[in-house]
């Protein structure tokens, strides 16, 4: 197992293991999106109170799932980075950051399509909307941040720290829902206890939740790769690619 | 199915506007990711012609 993480530290093993892992992750990602897409637009049940318009959530919850996740992910890396040094660590930090500002848009704008005939309003400057807000401008920063110089380490290492203090919005966002009165609602979903929606809903949210993980892997490993290729460029292997 | 017809899927109950333009805004974000990767990687194969035959020449 150790030898096993060792092995995906360095650019070369991780590119040939992850060349076998990239179609079937890419095949996946493809399955459980298209399933579940059709099964939320079509098949799952309306909301007694809300309606169809409950169909967004399908989109939403997942979306900002994952943001969430990409930005733990990311935060991770940038530490692996901070205390090992591991180059491809920095590389991972620096191809997690765009994927999670995506979902970050992404559930920021389902979530005011959603609050429009839910609460009537687009946008409440509320705790959970707000940090969340928060959390697509630390990808904004992080993304700007790590683009000053390419490939450059001190570029890299202020990154990471930047990425490793913004760790502290994830538990704002988290608990935003407990600590102040807000108008979104309290987490109906976790992993510990029983959901409070019929099976007929959250199995489907379950499989979205799924396909956007598959998705934001897809993404990462895809960049991460092409990061490889453009700093390992020296490296005898890399040439030896016939394509590139 | 939960639609008596195509038109009601379309219509969604009234929210056909807001559901599908949710859908809509994440099938943009997702195209525009997987292009932004094939245009990154096509990038970098391009660059890396470059500096090889820039060594070439030298």
């Amino acid at each position: 197992m150790w030898s096993l993480f060792h092995k995906l530290g360095s650019p070369r093993p991780f590119y040939e293991i992850s060349d076998r892992l990239l179609p079937i992750l890419g095949c996946l990602t493809v399955i459980f999106l298209s399933v579940g897409t059709i099964w939320a637009l079509g098949f799952a049940p309306p909301d007694y109170q809300q309606g169809e318009s409950v169909r967004i959530m399908y989109v939403h919850v997942p979306s900002a799932i994952v943001a969430q996740s990409s930005y733990m992910i990311m935060a991770i890396a940038g530490a692996v980075f901070l205390i090992w040094r591991i180059k491809i660590a920095d590389i991972a930090l620096q191809c997690a950051a765009p994927i999670g500002a995506s979902l970050t848009l992404l559930a920021l704008a389902t979530g005011a399509i959603w609050g429009k005939p839910t609460w009537g309003a687009w946008w409440v400057w509320d705790a959970r909307l707000t940090s969340t807000l928060i959390l697509f401008f630390l990808f904004i920063g992080v993304i700007v941040l790590r683009s000053a110089k390419e490939g450059s380490e001190a570029v890299g290492r202020a990154t990471a720290t930047l990425a490793v203090v913004g760790l502290v919005n994830l538990p704002v966002i988290k608990f935003s829902v407990d600590w102040w009165f807000t108008l979104h609602q309290s987490s109906s979903f976790s992993l510990t206890e029983k959901p409070s929606m019929p099976v007929e809903m959250w199995l489907p949210l379950v499989v979205m939740v799924a396909g956007f993980y598959l998705f934001f892997f897809y993404v990462w490993i895809f960049s991460v790769r092409t990061e490889i290729l453009k700093r390992e460029y020296r490296s005898q292997w890399v040439r030896f690619i016939h394509d590139v | 199915m939960m639609f008596k017809g195509f038109n009601d899927f379309i219509l969604m109950g009234g929210h056909g506007l807001y559901v599908w333009s949710a859908y809509g805004f994440a099938l943009l974000v997702i195209g525009y990711t997987l292009i932004r990767l094939a245009m990154d990687r096509r990038k970098v194969i391009e660059l890396n012609k470059k500096r090889k035959s820039e060594e070439l020449d030298s």
